[in-house]
């Protein structure tokens, strides 16, 4: 029968299976970082129990770590958090990537850095944006505190298999627009909640046409549309960004692999539950203008008025994020002022993502109002930029450069947008109070981050990107 | 996890509907790093006043309910965020019921991965429990296996539970423990996929 590449992966990893009970799946990679792991080491603590395979995990720190004058972290529960987590990877025998490491970085930019990530497998993280590792044709989702601990001494998990969907990205994609226009367009078009219950493939020429680092963009925020994960199926980018990866197989073992990797692709004639399409060419730079990321509009358009929905609840929903945000319905995107520019999080902070940025800041100076700072994903990421002197670029147009880190992305560590202060921010979350009490978020690609940096409100990067030279 | 059978304990009665996950542990107290110690926070501004001093009025606060293990409340029990450390802190203060005429989903799940027993009975049922209770310390008979509640007035009440969840909490296993029992299972899936 012909298979999606979803039901190829899972039916690979059912360990067991019976009528009327969830599926036992085999986790092949587990990642772990310093916030939702401690109780789950406590309890095998409590329990006497062991890591089963101490050898498929891999942890690091990266959501409350400070990104400036490191070592030193300030907050005495974010201190006590890393400290507990480097106790318990040396207890349990658990490979680790401190604060200091050169492979430290937020977990899922250095699962495919380091090659960890590989298409076929089941990755999990107490984190919901494991669903960035899908980007290799991997099923990949975020999982609590107790399936930590579940996954730490069984290696399994018992899962009901999710519903397939399959959204597909037809045509090609403008000049000036990113793969983070491409999925704020889609979870703007079909909203947060399409995907829940289900997992996503996404497809179509668009997304072929995406380098790895663009695919992990899209799968990233798959989270955000409610979807359990999201994937792209594995193809030549794929095998070629892994090739030579430290912890991918090599020589011709990897060859070997990189075969059984493309033979998961979807068979022809296999069918999904739910199939959505969009086109390419209706895509423009995105900005949310709301509380959730759905609530979001390409760059020449302006904020809906409440005459645009039926609904009252989506009216109210539509009031209440214009309150929130201090704007007013149909009001141009391009006159919204930032104070604040973020460039980083694991949707966004990879080195595409800083020379983007750095192509448009080039030369210039971040507006007088705009306290804008880049957060590389990655030591890795930082070293790289380095080399190429990115750093240099965004200080001498005014940016802070700092260590790697979750940073303003939720704002756990001292980096705060602070109440009532806008921010232009490559994350992926625009929550009520997401990155400080009170602060007001807007999503957009690090270009279009960049780009408002310099002139203090949005503009539409497509035409400042015609006078530049790249 | 510790097996639940024969629970006997005067009831705690918490005359509250909607009681949400944010109340039972307020957000302050989830930076913790341990799964146990959550108990000292439970219902934390229902029992404290703003000056830390004890409310006198809260029930929990009433020397006689010491020690109870079993909690009663009003509808929608556990609604709100999905946060673990609400049954965690239930649990740790030393409850091994609660009866409630409707939980919210997850939290009801969550009950189960760390052994509490919840128990839904009418409306009926548990208002005569709550006006008993709060006259004077009654006491509740629990038994999972014959999955009845007793009133120590003679009065006996049957519930509902999915089996799957009773054998669990019967023999006291966690979802870890009862994955252990597929071990083989897991041993050999590994030896094939080495
Ligand atoms: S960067 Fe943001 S979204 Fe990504 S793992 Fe860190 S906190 Fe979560």
């Amino acid at each position: 029968m012909a298979k999606t590449i979803i039901e190829k992966i899972w039916d690979e990893h059912i360990v067991y299976e019976e009528k009327g009970k969830p599926d036992l799946l085999y986790i092949d990679l587990h990642l772990i970082h310093e916030v939702t792991s401690p109780q789950a080491f406590e309890g095998l603590r409590l329990a006497n129990r062991k890591v089963r395979r101490p050898d498929l995990c891999f942890a690091t720190m990266d959501h409350n770590v400070p990104t400036k004058n490191l070592p030193v972290i300030n907050d005495p529960i974010a201190k006590k958090q890393i400290t507990t987590l480097a106790k318990n990877c040396e207890e349990f025998g658990v490979q680790l990537a401190d604060m200091q490491h050169p492979d430290q970085g937020i977990v899922h930019i250095i699962g495919p850095e380091l090659g960890l990530t590989q298409p076929g497998k089941t990755i999990v993280c107490g984190d919901s944006h494991t669903s960035t590792h899908g980007a290799f044709g991997a099923i990949a989702f975020g999982i609590g505190t107790s399936e930590v601990e579940h996954v730490l001494s069984t290696q399994t998990l018992w899962q009901g298999k999710p519903k397939t969907m399959e959204i597909r990205v037809t045509g090609k994609i403008g000049f000036g627009v990113t793969a983070k226009d491409i999925i704020l367009a889609i979870i703007s078009k079909f909203g947060i909640g399409v995907g829940t219950g289900h997992i996503v493939e996404y497809t179509g020429e668009a997304i072929r046409g995406l380098t790895m680092e663009e695919r992990m963009t899209i799968c990233n925020m798959s989270i955000e549309a409610g979807a359990k994960a999201g994937l792209i199926g594995p193809d030549e980018t794929t095998i070629n960004y892994l090739r030579g990866r430290r912890y991918a197989p090599q020589g011709e073992e990897f060859e070997a692999a990189a075969e059984r990797w493309l033979a998961l692709n979807t068979d022809e004639g296999a069918t999904y539950d739910q199939v959505l399409e969009i086109h390419a060419d209706e895509i423009e730079p995105f900005v949310t203008w709301g509380t959730n990321p759905s609530m979001g509009s390409g760059i020449s358009s302006t904020i809906p008025t409440t005459a645009d929905y039926v609904s009252e609840t989506d009216k109210s929903a539509l009031r209440s994020a214009m309150e929130y945000m201090g704007l007013e319905e149909g009001m141009a995107l391009t006159d919204i002022e930032i104070q604040h520019a973020f460039i980083g999080s694991c949707t966004n902070a990879r080195l595409s993502d800083l020379e983007a940025a750095a192509n448009i800041v080039k030369g210039k100076h971040v507006h007088p109002t705009v306290t804008a700072i880049v957060v590389p994903g990655s030591r890795t990421v930082k070293k790289q930029a380095e080399d190429i002197g990115l750093d240099k670029i965004f200080t001498d147009a005014g940016f802070d450069w700092r260590e790697s880190g979750c940073s303003m992305c939720l704002a756990m560590n001292d980096d705060v947008v602070p109440a009532g202060e806008r921010c232009a921010s490559t994350s992926n979350r625009n929550f009520e109070g997401r990155q400080g009490a009170g602060s007001r978020t807007h999503l957009v690609s690090p270009s279009m981050a960049a780009a408002a940096a310099l002139h203090g409100h949005f503009v539409d990067v497509r035409k400042i990107e015609a006078t530049v030279q790249i | 996890m510790e097996p639940i059978n024969k629970i006997e304990s005067v009831l705690t009665p918490l005359d509250k509907n909607n009681v949400d996950t944010d109340q039972i542990i307020s957000k302050e107290f989830l930076k913790r790093i341990e799964r146990t110690g959550f108990g000292k926070y439970l219902f934390y501004h229902w029992r404290f006043n703003a000056d830390g001093t004890k409310n006198e009025d809260f029930v929990m606060n009433d020397p006689r309910f010491d020690g109870s293990t079993i909690l009663v409340a009003h509808e929608n029990f556990g609604c709100g965020s999905s946060r673990e450390h609400a049954p965690w802190a239930i649990l740790d203060y030393g409850f091994r019921v609660v009866i409630a005429p409707s939980f919210a989903d997850i939290f009801y799940n969550n009950c189960f991965k760390n052994g509490i027993l919840p128990i839904t009975l009418s409306v009926a049922e548990i208002d005569e429990f709550l006006r008993k209770g709060k006259e004077a310390p009654y006491t509740l008979t629990v038994s999972l296996e014959d999955q009845t509640v007793a009133g120590e007035d003679g009065s006996v009440y049957d519930f509902d539970i999915d089996p799957y969840y009773k054998k669990m909490l019967l023999n006291g296993w966690d979802e870890i423990s009862l994955t252990f029992q597929y071990e083989d299972k897991i041993s050999e899936y590994e030896q094939k996929h080495a």
